[in-house]
């Protein structure tokens, strides 16, 4: 395997230095080209036309949260193959490695299996 | 070079983590933050540990503070409903992260020690592909199975308890 | 490394940098005329000839426009939003192989940005930052239309991450790298990753329409009940930004999803031609823009040919079937090759 060292991300922060400059030249650009005409109507955020009742940040559904919850714990499961797939290859005589992710697989698929029960899951 | 880079993102890391603490408003806590993981990966790219700063990125920046910023909208911590903290609840919480700081910095000193005492680095025989995530691989699954196995079970009880939490039974939620 | 190769991979930044900017200006250009041409209309054809220039004179017009910003709104972070979603979405090409290399007076040159150890986590970080710039925007707004739109925006994005980092990982265990230029180069001539993975490559190309919220995976945005979702505050080249971002988006997946599935650079016969190494390189970077079109154009295929899901059935698609699915194809895959090794 090549070696792999600190310098390979140089490029990357030449690449975040270009789009950086792209993004501020944008938002400069078009601020200081376009008109600028005020007034209190224009300026109040837009409800259908009526005037705009209350504040937006209203609390909403507990599903979504649980939604992320959820993604939480299944993305860094998902992480966790990574390690495990990039070494299968060399693995494959070694019955064990493959045994050692389905234990894993089937806790999960466990946990999977609860929320799909209880429905935390369902929207309607 | 490195040592430039090494400087920056430290400061960064310092400064946006100041700034969590120090922002009125829980939705700029969150996004500093967020500057303060993606400074702390940089430190881990430096350091070569290439897998672990992308699952830095991923998993704290990616997942856990999208988390976090629904949790700040969800709750709705508006500017006016933020109840005033007394100045006591302030002075326990400065003794209380002192006292974690003053712990923090024990450990890491005696970590320091422990590493080069027991000769696992001295610093000129270290190999810096270590943290690239073929050679994690090989570690996590074979000297490291049990606590792997184990954080699955970790996995599970989370989701379960998560579940609970987030959906009771046929039982209107008032928020 | 010293300063010519800097030099040299700085002018290669900025030139695939450029080329991605023109490539999702002449998709907007690109979708309305296969809008047109699928609902038996002309489309763009004032500005210049057959609207060539059409493109450029509404990049004028955004940049032109005023910029508002509502009065209820966090007007720091309503600037932050669309820029964070700009710059995610031009970083992500930064570690696509575009070519093989080029061997100019004795000097090796890649045709890619960085081939780092992680790129396909790469692009996996990038993706899941890319929730940012929909949240802050949804949020800062202070608008009910926008709030709920980026909320639903979010919930669908973390939803198909998931499902997305699963359907991959039979292609790693398969090539045994995560570096995406290894990736592509095992897949020689016609040996495609898609005729041996093709359940991997159809949860990856679902999870790719609803991570660049096109059709019909759109609800972030639905015209018809949430105006415009998470930008229905914006305008001018804030507007423009979001915009322009899932463009960019639409090129960069195309691109991951021709290199990861179809080959990437290779084409078929690659080295019973008998060209030169220069030739065969320009000719397979012809070959992978070939194929990052043809996906780009079955995106807005797609577009006008199918409605849009309803909220419950894309929740029901990502979680109880993606991912059983993904999950489902890991395993077989680990069998498979298991029962082939021994």
């Amino acid at each position: 395997m090549a070696t792999a060292n600190p310098i390979d991300y140089l490029p990357i922060i030449i690449q975040f230095i270009v789009a950086i400059g792209f993004v501020i030249f944008g938002m400069i650009g078009s601020h200081l080209l376009g008109p600028k005409k005020h007034s209190k109507v224009k300026d109040d955020s837009f409800e259908c036309g009526i005037e705009a009742q209350g504040n937006a940040r209203l609390p909403f559904n507990v599903k979504y949260f649980l939604t992320a919850i959820l993604f939480v714990l299944f993305d860094v499961e998902v992480i966790f193959m990574y390690p495990w797939a990039v070494n299968f290859r060399d693995n494959l005589g070694n019955g064990t490695w493959f045994w050692e992710m389905i234990l894993f697989v089937v806790f999960l698929m466990l946990g999977f299996l609860y929320i799909i029960k209880k429905g935390a899951l369902d929207w309607d | 070079m490195a040592p430039y880079f090494f400087y920056f993102l430290a400061f960064l890391a310092i400064f946006s983590a100041l700034m969590v603490v120090f922002s009125k408003n829980p939705v700029y806590s969150v996004l500093f933050l967020v500057m303060t993981f993606f400074a702390i990966a940089g430190q881990y790219i430096l350091l070569n540990a290439q897998f672990l700063a992308v699952v830095h990125i991923i998993v704290y920046a990616g997942a856990i503070m999208v988390l976090f910023l629904f949790v700040v909208m969800l709750l709705n911590l508006n500017k006016e409903l933020e109840p005033h903290k007394s100045s006591l609840l302030k002075l326990a919480g400065v003794i209380a992260s002192g006292i974690l700081m003053l712990t923090l910095i024990g450990t890491f000193r005696g970590a320091t020690e422990q590493v080069v005492g027991a000769g696992l680095s001295d610093g000129l025989t270290y190999n810096n592909q270590v943290g690239l995530v073929k050679n994690l691989g090989k570690v996590l699954f074979s000297d490291f199975l049990l606590p792997f196995e184990l954080s699955s079970i970790l996995f599970l009880s989370a989701m379960v308890g998560a579940v609970m939490l987030g959906k009771r039974d046929k039982e209107p939620i008032e928020l | 490394m010293d300063i010519t190769i800097l030099i040299y991979q700085a002018i290669l930044v900025v030139f695939i940098f450029s080329v991605s900017l023109f490539v999702a200006m002449y998709s907007t250009y690109a979708e309305r005329k296969v809008a047109a041409f699928m609902q038996d209309r002309i489309g763009p054809d004032r500005a210049g000839p057959f609207g060539i220039l059409q493109p450029l004179a509404d990049g004028v017009k955004m940049f032109m426009k005023e910029e508002f910003i509502p009065n209820p709104s966090d007007k720091f972070l309503f600037v932050v939003g669309p820029c964070v979603a700009m710059f995610t979405a031009c970083i992500s090409s930064a570690v696509i192989p575009w070519g093989d290399s080029l061997s100019i007076n004795g000097h090796i040159l890649s045709l890619q940005v960085a081939d780092i150890n992680i790129g396909i986590l790469y692009v996996f970080g990038v993706v899941s930052m890319g929730v940012y710039g929909i949240m802050i925007g949804g949020w800062a707004s202070n608008n009910k239309y926008s709030m709920i739109g980026a909320i639903r925006a979010s919930s669908q994005l973390i939803s198909y991450e998931i499902s997305m980092g699963l359907a991959l990982i039979p292609i790693v265990m398969m090539s045994g790298s995560i570096s995406l230029k290894t990736i592509v180069e095992q897949q020689q001539g016609i040996h495609w990753n898609v005729f041996v993975q093709p359940l991997s490559f159809l949860i990856f190309l679902i999870c790719a329409f609803a991570e660049t919220n096109r059709t019909p995976f759109d609800l972030p945005e639905c015209e018809t009940e949430l105006i415009g979702g998470f930008h229905t505050e914006y305008s001018s080249m804030k507007l423009g930004f979001y915009l322009f971002a899932e463009y960019i988006n639409m090129f960069v997946s195309s691109a991951v999803m021709a290199a990861l599935y179809f080959g990437g650079y290779n084409f078929p016969f690659i080295h019973s031609l008998g060209l030169s190494h220069n030739a065969v390189t320009l000719l397979g970077v012809g070959f992978f823009f070939a194929k990052i079109f043809a996906f780009i154009f079955f995106f807005m295929w797609v577009r006008w040919t199918i409605p849009r899901f309803r909220y419950d059935q894309l929740m029901k698609l990502g979680w109880k079937i993606l991912i059983p699915l993904a999950i489902l194809n890991i395993l077989i895959t680990g069998a498979l090759m298991m029962i082939k090794a021994s």
